[in-house]
């Protein structure tokens, strides 16, 4: 059963083309798919129509085997908390909250269990090599830095599922190369990626299939054996 | 359009729950004030409007018609002095009782003695009296009661068994007389058959040039002595009596209702202060921005001071229009209490009150704004931007360290991100729950007071032994043909009938007479206690009750007029004789201006006064049934010329009317703190949306949502209950022994320790109550906003 299927699926915002039109799309576990495309493809509508952020307005979004586009505003959130990782491009970490702290808030909105979720959080930590930035806020720590934190929070509920937006827009070239090396490793580690770039650096660094949007439309859809 | 117009045009209409919170807030001020101010207006000598309006009887004289003709009864309309007159009407005295039920009572229960006249019409040039309910009697079989009689329905059937042909009369109309110059009206015609086989009586009514004095009324009563003849006139009234007893039933709470009604405008003041500022201060950014468009400084005021004033004033003109209307009904239930005085909302309150709104939201607003046009461009663009470091990153770290769900421990640490902006929210809480505690605290000492002045008529049934009592309080009216036809009761044998009575459970009497006191010039009013009292003492402040012979209990004022201290002796003189009263105890006493010395019945039979008059006030055991009481106990005692009533327990219409008016305020002022908290939590909201975006795209339910924003506001909100609470509680502390003594008396410190430990719990809870109250929409709203949109807001 593929991790991910989304069968006709329309996104239609206001008058004008729709963002997404009839697209259909499977992806399976273990799988790192790199969606690119120029800017207003369509790219990030469809990774908000997976992360249940939207809804689609014609078509299905089947993930994980959930009926995500079917789901309530309680139910998505549920969704997202057990299982999608979220990443984006501005970090969007709480400033006023520890790095320890922003990495537990998933776990803790999850309800899990405090000595669990510690020791989580301590093992990502550790995995992610940021273990020394534990108790400093994220406003102290570099881009790469800030970027491995917000990659350590989306892991934390281990999601079947890790979507990243951008995750390299806002980092310089030696961040960008430091994120590209880890979401590849996570994806060997058999970490099933989702991530919308305009860096095709990244797509071909870590992606075992590029899939490219144009006027809301796959254009192309290449594995990396092809590639 | 001009740029500030748009910039102006576009702030109101872009912030729309901001906007409409403020146009409610200055409604909810406005209109608050209004009646406030209003009442405080009304508040000022409602007796005399009220006699001025119904051109009041400065004196009703009763004459007796066989010592008079009507001719020379109408005749001292031309009597020195005389200005407008009213009659001869014809009157008729009777006992009835209720030939149906009403207003809770059964049929056949007694009424108290009423005087009936017999008037054609309710206005005239004297005592233009105010129809309440119904209309006034047009045919036979039909009466109007005064609203000081019994608070009888439209519609009740009253039987008159002493009258010729035990008639049956309906009541068809309530009616209020400032003069109270009848108990009830019925028509000529009606009177002249009620008053068949007895001697006819008549009453006159009269304006005076001169009648604003005691002497002035006595030159007037004797002009008119003069021009009639000799022994016709049985008894006269003065209208200066009735302003007494008025005065006393409605003053005591005037001072009490003034202070809310400042208070309630301080709240307002302070209120609205803190939405204009928060909402002007929210804008900060938006000003930079437009300063780096090119806006001066001096735009920049002038446009958030009109964003600010547009929603006021169109707030201010939907509060003057809900004042107003909220008004016809507070009004009315105080004009009740004033004695129709006809009360309404005086122009100059309509005008004064918006304005100074306007003015005050036009302040609120300058202050900020001048100091975000001072800014830098830069600077204020980055407000709000800058990380905070410090304190609210060390409440975070404490905060999520907490064994509580992750949503609470968020909403717990946010208020201390933003603390003056939580100090807005905490301000907007604290005068709501002041208010809400003063309002509490004022209700429950005015009930307190009143409770103080009913124990007079503690009991369920009073045994007058003499004469015709009357059961509103007043002093008792022996009306002319009827004094020396009755020999009075016997108070010992009285006594024994009641004791010996199935269903009394104790007993006392009173009687009073005027003795001289030591110390004080004149005669002064005693009353003297005879059985056991010591279940409807009055309520001391300090001291004891009477317990045994030679004790005396008097009211601070008396006391003090005195020169006498608890503990201390006094000597009281009657006709050549004296003895010594011992003061026991000072007590809280507001009728005859509080001057009642309150003794044992030795201390009359020391001085001589014969216990002639006794009234007595009974407790029945539980279970008694009042009219089977009442007829049993009426069959021995009516042989013997005394007569036993039911006590109305009727919740004083003074009291009704304050509660409800002090309810009313204290609801408009805790919407206007619930705005308030409202617009605080809605910007706050608006700022947060973003990292709301963040914790909801990391798998924040809606009910988390909503859990985190209530939470952070009801954080908020206990912390404005505890201040707030203690604030209302401090404030009526300060406020009631001061309108105490305005008042004339010192209240009972039963009267101002009011709180107990469970209502100041709920008052508390209050503030968080108005807190989740305000916070509930925009943490509606915070559950509701999409994820995507609010990852994108920057």
């Amino acid at each position: 059963m593929p991790l991910i299927e989304l069968c006709d699926v329309t996104k239609q915002y206001d008058a004008g083309p729709p963002a997404l039109a009839n697209l259909s799309l499977t992806v399976q576990a273990g799988e790192a798919i790199a969606v690119v495309g120029p800017s207003g493809s369509g790219k990030s509508t469809l990774l908000n129509l997976i992360a249940g952020l939207d809804k689609p307005s014609a078509g299905t979004v089947t993930v994980d085997g959930l009926r995500v586009d079917a789901m309530s505003e309680a139910a998505s959130a549920k969704y997202r908390r057990q299982r999608i990782g979220m990443v984006f491009q501005f970090f969007n970490l709480l400033d006023d909250l520890t790095v320890a702290d922003n990495i537990l808030l998933p776990a803790q909105l999850a309800g899990m269990a405090r000595t669990k979720a510690d020791a989580r959080v301590k093992d990502l930590l550790q995995y992610l090599g940021i273990d020394r930035f534990a108790d400093s806020h994220p406003g102290r720590l570099s881009g790469g830095q800030r970027q491995r934190v917000a990659v350590a929070r989306a892991l934390m509920n281990r999601p079947a599922l890790l979507l990243a937006d951008e995750p390299t827009g806002a980092l310089d070239t030696a961040s960008g190369e430091d994120v590209k090396a880890l979401l590849a490793a996570l994806n060997a580690d058999g970490q099933t990626i989702l991530l919308v770039t305009h860096d095709l650096g990244l797509a071909d660094s870590c992606a075992t299939r590029t899939i490219e949007l144009v006027d809301g439309h796959i254009t192309r859809d290449v594995s990396v054996v092809a590639r | 359009m001009s740029a500030i117009g748009r910039v102006v045009r576009a702030g109101v209409g872009r912030r729309r729950v901001q906007t409409m919170v403020m146009l409610l807030t200055t409604m909810f001020t406005v209109a608050s004030s209004i009646l406030a101010a209003g009442l405080l207006v009304a508040s000022y000598a409602p007796f005399d409007h009220a006699f001025a309006k119904q051109n009041g009887a400065h004196l009703s004289a009763q004459f007796d018609g066989s010592k008079a003709s009507v001719a020379q009864i109408t005749n001292t309309k031309n009597a020195d002095g005389v200005t407008a007159a009213a009659g001869p009407f014809l009157t008729a005295t009777a006992q009835p009782k209720l030939a149906s039920g009403d207003n809770g009572l059964p049929a056949g229960m007694p009424l108290p003695q009423m005087t009936m006249v017999g008037r054609a019409d309710d206005d005239g040039p004297v005592d233009d009296v105010t129809l309440v309910h119904g209309h006034w009697p047009t045919s036979a079989g039909e009466i109007a009661l005064d609203t000081n009689y019994f608070e009888a329905n439209v519609g009740a059937k009253l039987k008159f068994a002493d009258l010729p042909g035990t008639p049956t009369l309906t009541v068809v109309g309530i009616v209020r007389s400032v003069s109270e110059t009848a108990d009830a009206w019925v028509t000529p015609a009606e009177a002249a058959t009620l008053s068949a086989e007895t001697s006819p009586t008549y009453e006159m009514l009269y304006r005076f040039a001169h009648a604003a004095t005691t002497a002035q009324i006595n030159a007037d009563r004797a002009a008119l002595s003069t021009a009639s003849p000799s022994g016709s006139i049985v008894g006269t009234q003065s209208y200066l009596s009735i302003k007494q007893v008025q005065t006393t039933n409605t003053g005591a709470f005037v001072p009490f209702i003034a202070a809310f009604g400042v208070i309630g405008l301080v709240m307002s003041v302070l209120i609205i202060s803190t939405v204009v500022s928060g909402s002007v201060g929210s804008a900060t950014w938006r000003i930079g921005v437009l300063k780096s468009l090119g806006l001066t400084p001096a735009q920049v005021v002038r446009a958030y001071v009109a964003q600010a004033w547009i929603p006021a004033a169109v707030g201010t003109l939907l509060g003057i229009v809900v004042g107003n209307l909220l008004a016809i009904p507070v009004l009315n239930g105080a004009d009740n209490t004033y004695g129709g005085a006809g009360l309404s909302i005086p122009l100059w309150v309509n005008v004064a009150v918006p304005l100074l709104a306007l003015v005050l939201v036009a302040c609120a607003a300058f202050v900020p704004a001048l100091r975000a046009g001072r800014m830098r461009a830069a600077e204020t663009i980055a407000v709000g931007r800058t990380p905070r470091a410090g304190r609210p990153r060390n409440v975070q770290r404490w905060a999520a360290r907490l064994q509580l769900p992750r949503p609470v421990t968020l909403g717990l640490a946010t208020p201390f991100g933003r603390p003056a902006r939580s100090g807005a929210l905490a301000a907007a809480v604290v005068f709501g729950t002041a208010s809400v505690a003063f309002a509490t605290g004022l209700a429950l000492s005015l009930n307190g007071v009143q409770h103080g002045r009913s124990l007079d008529s503690a009991g369920a049934v009073t045994i007058n032994t003499a004469a015709f009592p009357d059961i509103s309080g007043k002093s008792i009216t022996v009306r002319p043909g009827q004094d020396g036809t009755r020999t009075p009761a016997d108070p010992a044998a009285v006594a024994g009938i009641i004791k010996s009575q199935p269903g009394t459970k104790s007993y006392y009497g009173t009687i009073g007479a005027q003795v001289q006191v030591n110390g004080i010039s004149g005669l002064s009013e005693a009353v003297a206690y005879t059985g056991d009292s010591s279940w409807a003492t009055h309520q001391m402040i300090s001291g004891r009750w009477l317990s045994g012979p030679g004790e005396a209990v008097a009211s601070p004022r008396f006391l003090t007029a005195a020169g006498l201290h608890v503990g201390d002796m006094v000597t009281v003189s009657n006709a050549g004789k004296s003895t010594s009263v011992r003061i026991v105890g000072s007590e809280f006493e507001l009728s005859h201006d509080g001057m009642d010395l309150l003794t044992d019945a030795s201390t009359f039979s020391a001085l001589g006064i014969a216990e002639t008059g006794m009234q007595y006030q009974v407790e029945l055991q539980h279970g008694t049934s009042v009219t089977q009481y009442l007829d049993a106990i009426n069959q021995q005692l009516r042989p013997m010329n005394a007569d036993a009533e039911p006590v109305f327990r009727d919740r004083s219409s003074v009291i009704a009317a304050m509660d409800a008016l002090v309810a009313l305020l204290s609801i408009m002022m805790v919407v206007v703190a619930a705005l308030g908290v409202l617009n605080t939590v809605v910007l706050e909201t608006r700022e947060r949306v973003h990292d709301l975006g963040v914790l909801k795209a990391l798998g924040m339910s809606p009910r988390q949502t909503i859990t985190t924003v209530i939470t952070s506001a009801a954080t908020v909100g206990v912390v404005g209950g505890l201040i707030g609470v203690p604030v209302g509680i401090a404030v009526h502390a300060y406020v009631l022994p001061i309108m105490g003594h305005i008042a004339g008396t010192t209240l009972p410190k039963a009267d101002l320790d009011v709180y107990s430990l469970a209502s100041i719990v709920a008052l508390g809870l209050g503030g968080v109550a108005i807190a989740v109250v305000g916070a509930l929409l925009p943490a509606s709203w915070a559950a509701k906003i999409r994820t995507a949109s609010a990852l994108r807001t920057e």
